[in-house]
């Protein structure tokens, strides 16, 4: 379970530029649950993630994840339970390594980084059977380098890597937002695939409503730093676009766009 | 004959030096200025060490492990402290200044008579006199290819995948759940114990320890890795570190030829920073753009 207790976040306090993002926020997400998060851009939908992911820090509140305390908890450390996933396709993999390397990279997350082997022999595989489940071929490109693959490869990559160790939450920041349509939908089947399997809590930030319609079993719609949609289970599925929608534009004609 | 083997002495013992900066430069993308200081600071312990009687073999380790110290200084300062690179390289090379005379009490210390790893009672019972002349150009060889060895292995355990990810993309690292700060602290120390090593051999070769003898290190540093990457860049399997050796001993040779043609060795600086310059001009004309930072 992930909590959010009162979360507060101001950018340039104290100054006249003082922007109040999250006043007295909170959330609970229970284990399991896979939560669309759509909004307007400036709602604060990604700031919610670099809060939970401990890249931004906190003005006020706490966040607890299985009820301990993770407020002061640094960045890196938060990671070994998380997996995230980013909009840019690059913020995922290393592109002067080969793609075995990558693998193996995240197959050691949460092991020692020693002077063991890099890579280890006896995983390939592994690692194989692993890309294979992609759908893409790379299993066949083991040695060739990341930074050659195509924007929908290396995100498909970065999925993977990110969810190959066990975590506890996923975390996906717009991770289809840079990529073509076609290409968007199968990294979209993919994560759900891995979210299944895997029986993952996660969040998925987009700004695409049909896939926060279509996936997940909660929506989220942020505003100005609060959730004024919040619809789980029947009530989610219940749910169309264009209700949506039109929460929009009533919400863009209120601030008057 | 002399000249060539000159060159390729010299040569070598700036590829060690060479190989630390190419973990700053091109891995980490760290501009580190404190090789300027680790090199001379490796060249003073060793020169004290050698004079207390010390196995010239032991100061070989003795002055990596003091370099690694100092690099992990000039990390700690970036990392911790939040100091931009380049003044964080800055700080330490500048201190170092001071910490050298320290060790070796004074601005030059000769160590001539003393046995070195060039000289010493075992090689003058087991080699040959024919081949004294190249003894020097042979054990060079051999410490140099044991440092790129053992780099290539680093680089090829958990470790040094991690040192090869955050240079490449730090985010990965933090993902990872691994603190970016570290690896590259250890980067760093890696980095400036090579630049120590290099000072060390320099200094049991010429026979001294000189306070200024660090001077421009780095840009050496900068542009044998440089030549090294371009020149060879076409032969994709060629390691980089073979490439660094490579660049290491062809940049020496570039600047005998201007001392051959008349410069005089007053003019090595300016030779160096005018090769330099030439080299990055040339490498960004290839690149067809131009790098923003060098």
């Amino acid at each position: 379970m992930l909590e959010l207790n009162h979360i507060g976040k101001y950018y340039n306090a104290g100054t006249v530029n003082e922007m109040c993002l999250f006043d007295d926020f909170s959330l609970t997400i229970q284990d399991g649950e896979f939560v669309s998060v759509v909004g307007s851009n400036g709602s604060g939908k990604t700031s919610m993630l670099n809060i939970i992911c401990g890249s931004i820090p906190l003005d006020a509140g706490s966040i607890k994840i299985g009820g301990k305390d993770i407020t002061r908890m640094p960045e890196y450390q938060r990671q070994r339970r998380i997996g995230r996933v980013y909009q840019n396709p690059a913020m995922g993999t290393c592109p002067s390594m080969t793609i075995l390397e990558n693998m193996a990279l995240a197959d050691n997350k949460g092991k020692p980084f020693n002077l063991l082997p890099g890579t280890n022999r006896q995983r390939i595989d592994f690692y194989r059977e692993q890309l294979h489940f992609l759908g893409l071929g790379l299993e066949d490109k083991l040695e060739v380098k990341v930074g050659v693959l195509s924007g929908g490869q290396r995100q498909a990559m970065a999925l993977l890597m990110s969810t190959m160790t066990p975590i506890e939450f996923l975390i996906l920041d717009e991770h289809t937002a840079a990529l073509d349509p076609k290409t968007a939908d199968i990294i979209m089947e993919l994560t759900d695939k891995v979210v299944r399997e895997k029986h993952l809590t996660t969040i998925m930030v987009t700004h695409n409503l049909r896939f926060a319609v279509e996936y997940g079993n909660r929506l989220l719609m942020m505003h100005q730093g609060n959730a004024i949609i919040d619809k789980c289970g029947a009530e989610k599925a219940e749910i169309k676009i264009e209700s949506i929608l039109d929460k929009f534009n009533e919400i863009s004609i209120e601030c008057g766009n | 004959m002399t000249i060539v083997l000159g060159v390729l002495e010299e040569g070598l013992i700036y590829a060690i030096m060479a190989l630390g900066v190419y973990i700053t430069y091109k891995i980490l993308d760290f501009p580190d200025l404190s090789v300027d200081g680790t090199f001379p600071m490796g060249a003073a312990v060793t020169a004290m060490l050698i004079l207390k009687g010390v196995d010239p073999v032991v100061t070989l380790v003795l002055a990596f492990l003091g370099g690694a110290a100092a690099g992990c200084v000039t990390g700690f300062i970036h990392v911790k402290m939040k100091v931009r690179d380049l003044l964080s390289g800055i700080i330490v090379m500048t201190a170092l200044y001071s910490i050298n005379l320290r060790i070796a009490g004074k601005s030059n210390v000769p160590i001539f008579s003393k046995e070195t790893i060039f000289e010493n009672e075992w090689l003058t019972n087991h080699v040959p006199e024919a081949l004294d002349p190249y003894v020097v150009t042979i054990i060079l060889l051999i410490i140099v290819v044991i440092c790129k060895i053992l780099l290539d292995l680093y680089m090829q355990t958990r470790s040094g995948y991690l040192l090869r990810a955050v240079g490449d993309n730090d985010t990965l690292v933090t993902s990872l759940a691994k603190d970016k700060g570290m690896v590259k602290i250890i980067g760093l120390a890696i980095a400036n114990g090579f630049a120590a090593l290099a000072g060390c051999v320099y200094c049991q070769q010429k026979g001294f320890f000189e306070i200024s003898m660090g001077t421009g290190t780095m840009v050496i540093g900068l542009a044998n890795v440089i030549i090294g990457t371009k020149l060879l860049k076409k032969f994709g399997a060629v390691k980089a570190t073979t490439a660094v050796i490579v660049g290491s001993i062809v940049y020496k040779a570039c600047v005998s030829l201007a001392i051959a043609l008349g410069m005089g060795a007053s003019d090595l600086k300016l030779i160096t920073s005018v090769l330099f310059l030439g080299i990055l001009v040339f490498s960004n004309m290839q690149d067809g753009r131009g790098k923003t930072h060098a």
